[in-house]
């Protein structure tokens, strides 16, 4: 079929004005004017320049965009930024008190739990979220658990030592909870 | 992602209200936004229903549970009176998707998600569920996961949850509120097999919001089991998914529930492999045999033949773990 000439194509109806969203990202209160498919992670990478927080699939399979949102961990490629309107969001960059890492932080370091990094802000925003949910005791519980954060590298077993030690010095309760 | 509206509704009322074509609720947004983001779906509008005060779990008169369409399938399967009282629904939610999603993903959404047929989400592929008419890639094509039971010639993709399979063992009821007033839809009658329609899922119409999905009283907790058979430990559709439940009179069959996942374009019940159970001693050869019936006319294709004897397997397993099983155990 030949294409349409450009006099003949319908109108492109007018881009959706941008939403108002304010979110509360590590503690400080940020508004953005977004269009509306702006995702939470692209909302954090591309507008609030936070970019310790990865797209890996952009599908919600490999977690690398896990993010705490009201103490509880999501993948931020699977929502919307104006769904989350109004919530706080903790991201690998907010889990630090001031020059102090975080325990996982601490953790992943000692235990070697990561080579290329990539996955390791989800994986440790992910790990922040399953010890807040205290459903996890054992390792196997921990594998389970932390399925859905992938790492091509391999680092598996020492991500669970990791996880294991900063359990034990890290009460259950949400980064970021309300 | 194309372009498109959002708005947020402030009562289920107005979400309906706002329902047009084109138009599409929000709600956790884990299928939803993927198969937009694959441009499988192209809604020109979103209502974000998230918020509609929809998300509480709360005894129902009759003895059972109502839960929220908007609860989160965590908290959902975490609920401890779930997992006291219907432990084969706690574990059917634990066994699927990750924590993330489940931390997202809502119960009402959960009963609507789309398949996972490799030619549903691939649009430079035929569909006939995604573009009516245009073929099945399925059908001759890469069919390792699709049903054996159920199918036409039109669509042989199967349904993935693994709640809605607990749901129906359970005998849930799905309510309804839509533009002609609210309604009740008994669980085997939501879904709907493909035929020559593949393209419709359900008997929703267009405007109906699920606001909840009642459990009876009867959870069968003391002897019942969720059975996941998939190509890895976690994280992984079903290939085949089995939900039993049992009412034991020692070691006799009292009464009997049998719902299949990764099938079939819906969960699968047969009356008639129930009532082979019903009445009968609680051997793996009654088992077998129950698992004969409902797999009586199911038919494979060139590369999910296994899944028939796979199928009568997980049945005789899933039974034989529901008749040992006293009291609910931790998912």
């Amino acid at each position: 079929m030949a294409p349409l000439k450009a006099s003949l194509r319908p109108a492109p109806a007018p881009p959706p004005a941008p939403i108002p969203v304010t979110l509360n990202v590590n503690g400080v209160e940020r508004t953005l004017h977004l269009a509306p498919w702006t995702t939470l992670l692209d909302a954090l990478r591309l507008h609030l320049d936070l970019t310790g927080t990865k797209k890996g699939c952009d599908h919600g399979q490999c977690g690398a965009c896990t993010v705490l949102v009201d103490g509880r961990r999501i993948n931020s490629c699977l929502t919307l930024a104006a769904m989350q309107d109004g919530r706080k969001v903790t991201t690998i960059e907010g889990l630090t008190t001031g020059d102090a890492l975080h325990p996982l932080q601490e953790a992943f370091i000692e235990h070697d739990a990561f080579q290329c990094g990539y996955c390791t802000p989800g994986q440790i925003c992910s790990a922040a979220g399953l010890i807040a949910e205290g459903k996890a005791t054992t390792d196997d519980e921990i594998r389970e658990l932390m399925s859905g954060n992938l790492c091509r590298c391999g680092a598996y077993p020492n991500i669970v030592a990791a996880i294991r030690q900063a359990m034990a010095t890290v009460a259950p309760k949400a980064e970021g909870a309300p | 992602m194309r372009s498109f509206t959002y708005s947020r509704a402030g009562s289920a009322a107005e979400a309906v209200g706002r329902a047009a074509a084109g138009t599409a609720f929000v709600a956790g947004g884990t299928n939803l936004l993927d198969l937009m983001k694959a441009d499988v779906l192209r809604p020109e509008g979103l209502v974000d229903i998230s918020r509609l005060p929809l998300d509480r779990i709360e005894e129902t008169a009759e003895g059972g549970l109502r839960l929220g369409a908007l609860a989160r399938n965590a908290d959902t399967a975490y609920d401890e009176r779930v997992q006291t009282r219907y432990p084969m629904l706690s574990k059917a939610i634990l066994a699927g998707a990750s924590a993330q999603l489940r931390n997202m993903a809502t119960n009402g959404g959960n009963l609507l998600q789309r398949t996972r047929c490799y030619y549903f989400y691939d649009t430079a592929t035929p569909c006939n569920k995604r573009q009516p008419g245009s073929g099945c890639g399925a059908i001759g094509g890469v069919n390792r996961i699709h049903a054996i039971l159920g199918a036409s010639d039109q669509c042989i993709a199967v349904h993935p949850s693994d709640l809605c399979v607990a749901l129906a063992a359970l005998e849930a009821v799905v309510r309804v509120t839509g533009p002609d007033g609210e309604r009740s839809i008994p669980f085997a009658e939501l879904h709907r097999l493909p035929g020559d329609r593949p393209e419709i899922d359900t008997v929703l119409r267009p405007g109906d919001l699920v606001t909840a999905i009642d459990l009876p009283a009867r959870g069968f907790a003391e002897h019942s089991t969720y059975l996941k058979i998939r190509d890895r430990a976690s994280y992984a559709f079903a290939l085949v998914s089995v939900a039993a439940g049992l009412e034991m009179d020692g070691d006799t069959v009292r009464d009997a529930r049998l719902a299949l996942g990764g099938v079939a374009h819906k969960p699968w019940r047969d009356p008639e492999a129930e009532a082979a159970l019903i009445g009968k001693p609680a051997t793996p050869d009654r088992f077998r045999a129950a698992a004969r019936v409902l797999l009586r006319d199911a038919k494979g294709h060139e590369h999910n033949s296994f899944k028939i004897e796979l199928a009568e397997r997980a049945i005789v397993r899933a039974l034989t773990e529901a008749a040992e099983r006293k009291g609910a155990s931790r998912p």
